[in-house]
């Protein structure tokens, strides 16, 4: 007979397991960003380029298994984005160094950059791969370990990618330990992670109660909170394009990407001719009755149904008995009213755009204002003008920390076919009620020692160039006496991989463009 | 010292020990144990210290884990020790997992003992049974415990102060790591069993050298001998894997596993027996007797610990830990090469040597009083058993590294005059 190995005494939901688990895997990764941060820059690189390599390999697999498990998104464009966050997020941060410390003559000073040494990272479900791929190179490159809660709606193919990037992370060198996840998220367990003084910081992308709860932990915690992007088309607008490249975006993975363009805000003067080109560009304007099926639908009794989250508009306006032509894009929702009493004023992640009819443009900021008061505040807003003094009274109002202007929301504010910093993870600010505003980089996850100087002219600066800065690689392994082989010292060194090639003399922008080429060609622009 | 301490320790002189109280008095470690924690102890006057003693690994997972005491106190909810004459769910769910664990495919049996020593007389009883022969050897100054078979094993210091040595000729120790002495020993064919700590702890951790266990195996097949491995101190993770007799390639007949089993929390010690070598449960079920002998609540707890010890990140932490301790030893070492000149190491299990007879003893003082606790090898006093916890952080690493230096550094200064100017 085999031996079972059985529980008589199940203890595995009580405080004390679920803290001693977190304690583990936390501990785990507290070490590896501790040997982490003997490395040099060429060897972390090294790293860097070889799990972005495995990133690019599994995006075509891990687009298809993540719309298959979670019924969101397009697997087209998620592969797209899962490519996006591999190479092209490594060659916009290339440049950067994130390792060594940085001499400044002139102000007499040095910075030595410290990595935060723990992230843990809550990953959303509408895309779950791209944000796993972004959030564990933003950490390597930054030499942090990082430990990943996938939103459980994802959890397999998460899992599954999480796993194949820690592999391709430690056959290049990398400390055991520098990217875990937790196989099994529940909310209590979460929590541990959250709460523990082991976790140095919580990286939280999502609309979950889990973001919630990252920011009400004891960790300091950077997050999105939701968006619920106010768009406003001017008349001074190009309304053909705008319309265009409003569908463009809310159309993109159907809506799964939270910079989203949620409400539509446009002048009476305008509101004919826009509806107009909207059609033109396959978008389905809704009457009145339709409206209310869409409302029904995408706010039932119990709240907002998620069953809707990243599907296409035609499969939604089916859903809902709504008849619409082949090949609609995106349906449009004229609503009356913006905030509590307007349920499609809210953040709705499918292509839906709520559509709104202002007199003045004061009304329309005013009414953009309201949409980020009922939620998505410190977000993301567009505007479609040909006006500055426009686009400069509407971002000066709207409480959103990127206003996008005369492009997609949706890629335009994650840093796709703009120069913000490309990202899956939007810093909401203080509006949103977080700590930090911009577009979350790997600059997020290190701070710097500052050696100062006198500033003194009779205090000289010291020569600091060349100066070792003390990476001694990864510790060496210690004898296991008696064990054949194991005698003395074996230091593992890896062979640093060569490096990935950058494009030769590609600089940012043109890497920005060829991104943007990119993505159009993905949306057959 | 506050005078509640001085008072406990006369009431400790009357009623329990006073030799032991005493002799610790006399090394200058004043230690009462009371609050402890994790890694830490706090003696009853609030000191704190870093456990690197750990009793052998009994508290490889730190004090008091909580897991465990949560096992233990759901496991009190649904058990006592259990009745040890009947089949019982824990024992036999205990075995199970101690089965799917095991070092060798055919062990099938778990026997329990109440505590180390015990569990060592199970496992020589087991060989004289399965054999049919009397002879047990083991090394000089090897430890198995006190107990009637075990204590003849050892150092005769403990068993001539009882009339307990061998008088039969029955107990032959070797000298360690000599395999011409064991071929001796064993060449009889008369010999039912080789018990073998697979790193001899308390005499200080002296590595087995490369082959010498497997060959020692080999003896034991060509003569007729069983081994025996005490995996006591050296097994549940220690080593790197739960059980480091296989690290060196050995398929023990019987091992025996205690201290750290019960977690710290409930005393348990289990004997792992081949089907080979399981005849006696057949041929008399009641052949060994134990009230206390796998109880129940321990079985629960040890279940615990083995379910903890398997854990993936156990096995990453056990590697940086010995790792990073080395490293930093190593640094010691260098600064104090006169003085400090050696380090066993096989995991977190490590032996620190110094160029003096007694020098284990003044590193440990120096060590206690600078807030680490670790113990000097009873049976070689130039070493220092030196054993960190499985969950060590980093953070309690590198405490432990900085108060090291400094200790270390005084006791060579105690016994080797004014410290010398270097670099
Ligand atoms: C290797 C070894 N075996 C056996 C024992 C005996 O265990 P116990 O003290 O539980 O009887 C010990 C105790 O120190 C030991 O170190």
């Amino acid at each position: 007979m085999e031996p079972q190995v059985r529980t008589l005494v199940d203890i595995s939901g009580s405080p004390a397991a679920l803290k001693g688990r977190a304690d583990l895997v936390l501990e785990r990764a507290r070490w590896a960003a501790e040997i982490f941060q003997r490395y040099d820059r060429d060897l972390t690189m090294a790293i860097v380029d070889a799990v972005a390599a495995a990133a690019h390999g599994n995006a075509g697999r891990y687009a298809e298994w993540a719309v298959k498990e979670t019924g969101f998104g397009v697997v087209e464009h998620k592969r797209h984005k899962n490519e996006m966050t591999a190479f092209p997020l490594v060659d916009f941060y290339r440049d950067e160094d994130f390792v060594n410390p940085r001499i400044d003559e002139a102000r007499k000073m040095v910075e030595i950059p410290r990595p935060a040494g723990v992230i843990m990272a809550l990953t959303p479900s509408t895309n779950p791969i791209a944000t796993i791929n972004y959030k564990i190179l933003i950490s390597l490159m930054t030499r942090n370990a990082i430990v990943i809660s996938p939103h459980p709606a994802a959890r397999e193919c998460s899992v599954d990618a999480a796993r194949a990037l820690a592999q391709a992370a430690v056959e290049a060198g990398a400390p055991d330990g520098v990217i875990q996840i937790i196989e099994d998220p529940t909310i209590p367990l979460v929590e541990q992670f959250m709460g523990s003084p082991k976790t140095s910081l919580i990286l939280a992308t999502g609309g979950t109660a889990m973001v919630r709860s990252a920011y009400s932990s004891s960790s300091p915690a950077i997050g999105v909170g939701p968006g619920n992007a106010p768009v406003f088309v001017d008349s001074s607008a190009d309304l053909s394009k705008a319309a265009k490249r409003i569908v463009e975006s809310k159309s993109f993975d159907n809506s799964a990407l939270c910079t989203n363009e949620s409400v539509l805000i446009t002048l009476a003067e305008t509101d004919a001719r826009l509806r107009q080109c909207f059609k033109q560009a396959r978008a389905h304007v809704c009457d009145d009755d339709d409206v209310a099926r869409l409302r029904r639908y995408l706010f039932h009794d119990r709240g907002f149904n998620i069953e809707c989250i990243g599907r296409d508009a035609v499969w939604i306006a089916q859903e809902c008995g709504i008849r619409v032509p082949d090949g609609t894009l995106i349906l449009l929702a004229p609503v009356g009213q913006i905030g509590v009493e307007e349920p499609l004023s809210r953040e709705k992640l499918c292509p839906v755009l709520a559509y709104h009819t202002v007199n003045s443009r004061r009304q329309a900021i005013a009414q953009a204002r309201a949409v980020l008061r009922l939620a998505g505040a410190g977000h993301s807003a567009a505007v479609h003008t040909g006006d500055e003094q426009v686009a400069m009274q509407f971002a000066a109002a709207v409480e959103a920390y990127r206003v996008v202007v005369n492009a997609p929301c949706t890629q335009g504010a994650a840093g796709f076919q703009t120069a913000l910093a490309p990202t899956f993870t939007i810093g909401t600010g203080f509006f949103g009620r977080s700590s930090v505003g911009e577009n979350i980089g790997p600059q997020h996850l290190i701070q710097w020692t500052r050696l100062a100087y006198n500033s003194d002219a009779s205090e000289p600066f010291g020569h600091y160039h060349g100066l070792s800065s003390g990476f001694s690689g990864p510790l060496p392994e210690a004898p296991a006496d008696g064990v054949p082989g194991s005698n003395g010292y074996r230091t593992p060194s890896p062979s640093p991989r060569p490096s990935q090639d950058t494009l030769p003399g590609v600089t940012r922008d043109e890497l920005r463009r060829m991104i943007a080429e990119e993505l159009r060609a993905v949306l057959g622009k | 010292m506050s005078q509640a301490k001085l008072e406990f320790l006369d009431r400790s002189r009357a009623f329990w020990n006073p030799g032991k109280t005493q002799d610790w008095q006399d090394m200058g470690v004043d230690l009462v144990i009371d609050r402890r924690e994790g890694y830490y102890l706090y003696d009853m006057d609030g000191r704190r210290l870093i456990d690197l003693h750990l009793n052998g690994g009994t508290y490889n997972l730190g004090h008091r884990n909580a897991e465990l005491v949560e096992a233990l106190r759901a496991g009190a909810e649904r058990f006592d020790m259990g009745n040890h004459h009947f089949p019982a769910l824990a024992r036999t769910a205990l075995a199970e997992a101690l089965a799917a664990c095991a070092p060798a495919p055919e062990m099938v049996y778990t026997a329990y003992g109440s505590g180390g020593g015990e569990a060592i007389d199970i496992a020589l009883k087991t060989a004289r049974h399965a054999t049919q022969k009397r002879k047990i050897v083991s090394i000089v100054k090897a430890y198995h415990g006190h107990t009637g078979l075990a204590v003849k094993t050892g150092d005769d210091r403990f068993s001539k102060l009882f009339l307990s040595e061998d008088t039969q000729g029955e107990f032959i120790q070797v000298p360690f790591n000599d395999l011409n002495a064991m071929e001796d020993a064993l060449r009889g064919r008369d010999v039912a069993a080789v018990i073998m700590e697979t790193i001899p702890a308390t005499y200080g951790f002296p590595m087995p050298k490369e082959g010498y266990l497997p060959a020692v195996k080999r003896l034991c097949e060509r003569y007729d001998a069983l081994y025996i491995a005490d995996e006591v101190q050296t097994g549940l993770m220690r080593c790197g894997e739960i059980w480091a007799c296989t690290k060196y390639g050995i398929e023990p007949d019987i091992m025996v596993t205690g201290k750290g089993i019960g977690g710290g929390m409930y005393p348990i010690a289990c004997v792992l027996i081949t089907e080979r070598c399981g005849g006696w449960l057949k041929e008399d079920g009641f052949g060994h007797i134990s009230t206390g002998g796998g109880a129940e609540l321990g079985c629960i707890v040890a279940m615990k610990v083995l379910e903890m010890v398997q854990r993936p990140e156990v096995r990453t932490m056990v590697r940086n830990i010995s790792d990073y301790m080395r490293a930093g030893l190593d640094q010691i070492m260098a600064e104090y090469p006169d003085f400090f000149i050696g380090i066993r190491q096989h995991g977190v299990v490590m032996g620190l040597e110094f160029n003096h007879e007694q020098g284990a003893k003044p590193v440990m003082k120096h060590l206690y009083d600078n807030g680490v606790w670790a113990i000097f090898s009873t049976l070689d006093p130039r070493v220092l058993q030196f054993k960190p916890g499985l969950l060590m952080t980093q953070a309690e690493c590198e405490e432990v590294l900085r108060r090291v230096e400094i200790g270390v550094g005084l006791a060579r200064d105690e016994l080797m005059g004014a410290r010398r100017r270097h670099g």
